[in-house]
């Protein structure tokens, strides 16, 4: 099994109750299709999802951890940017 | 109106044989029973992790639908056996599966060509015994149907992967194809009980189904690039209980731990 022939997949679920879909794991597969009927039977088996998204790893850009300063930072003393200065009416109850 | 002793006479023999009907569900039970065992042969020495896991899932879904099988043929038997009696405490001889799926795995081709042609057999025939008139075995008919599409999904796709792949995997394909082929045709060869139980609406009729396998079989093997064997001569015997010699080692093994510690239980 050379990694060119099989490249890894990361693995999207959604469950029965969920909106969105949640990175469970990751596997090795040919194709997509194959990537997704493994991840049917290593991430569904117990129940855990209603669909799947598979995505070939390299198509995965993460943030680099050493650039979490400039990038998640700032926004922690800029109160304003969430709505939590409205009285709500009562009829607005579950904003 | 006829007379009563008239009427229940036509009745009981209306009620088809009860052996046939005990018969026929253990033979449906025997054959899944027999491939799950095969099967799980390969729990932790699958080629990569996600098809050990592909392999032995499908080989629990066979147990399941043996399992559902093996406690319906307990009841309309009614001699208070149970599912862990027929599987673990029968020998070879009442044991009724089909000789494809006692044969060995081999290496990972061998597998998948059994598998390709029990599956193609099992979705077209699990198909129509949802149709049966007896309700329960509709009833496991129609929740095994779903599991069955999946096998015939994944072992299609595995034959055309390995068929039409390299060299290599082309020659191994092709010679599980020539070494399985005459194992094929007991599936849908009618026999009597089968004839009887088609008859009485419970069991499939084979000779119905047969030509929706053949086109399957030959697309996917068409796809594949492999080559199906010439030769018209199949094996048999497997449903009449006489098996190849693999099946004493299958029972031994899975029947070990019944037979030499009876009633024992995890």
């Amino acid at each position: 099994m050379s990694k060119k022939n099989w490249p890894l997949w990361e693995i999207f679920i959604r469950s029965k109750q969920g909106l969105n879909h949640k990175h469970v794991g990751s596997l090795h597969a040919v194709n997509s299709e194959m990537a997704i009927e493994n991840a049917r039977d290593v991430y569904t088996r117990r129940q855990e999802g209603v669909s799947i998204w598979v995505v070939e790893s390299v198509h995965i850009t993460a943030s680099n951890p050493d650039a979490s300063e400039e990038l998640f930072e700032p926004a922690t003393d800029k109160v304003y940017r969430h709505p939590t200065f409205y009285d709500l009416p009562d009829e607005v109850k579950h904003m | 109106m006829p007379c009563p002793y008239v009427y229940s006479r036509c009745k009981i023999s209306f009620l088809l044989n009860k052996n046939s009907h005990l018969n026929y569900i253990l033979r449906l039970a025997d054959s899944p029973m027999i491939l799950g065992q095969r099967l799980s042969e390969w729990c932790g020495h699958g080629p990569i992790l996600e098809q050990d896991i592909a392999l032995t899932n499908i080989a629990l879904d066979f147990i399941g639908q043996a399992r559902n099988l093996y406690q319906y043929a307990a009841e309309v038997e009614g001699k208070g056996r149970t599912e862990d009696d027929f599987a673990f405490l029968r020998d070879p001889l009442d044991y009724k599966n089909v000789l494809l799926v006692e044969q060995p795995n081999g290496n990972w081709g061998q597998t998948i060509m059994r598998q390709f042609l029990y599956d193609s057999f099992n979705f077209y025939f699990y198909n129509e015994l949802k149709n049966s008139t007896d309700t329960q075995i509709s009833a496991i008919a129609e929740k095994s149907s779903k599991e069955i599409k999946y096998h015939l999904r994944y072992s299609s796709e595995w034959v055309v992967r390995l068929g039409d792949g390299t060299e290599e995997s082309h020659a191994k394909m092709q010679n599980a194809l020539d070494d399985m082929w005459m194992y094929s045709g007991e599936l849908c060869a009618p026999d009597a009980l089968d004839k009887e139980m088609a008859t009485a609406g419970i069991g499939v009729d084979l000779d119905k189904i047969r030509p929706y396998i053949v086109e399957k079989v030959d697309a996917v093997l068409t796809r594949a690039t492999l080559q199906k064997p010439e030769s018209s001569w199949m094996q048999s015997g497997g449903k009449q209980g006489k098996h190849s010699e693999h099946l004493g080692f299958i029972l031994a093994e899975m029947q070990f731990m019944q037979r030499a510690y009876p009633e024992a239980e995890w």
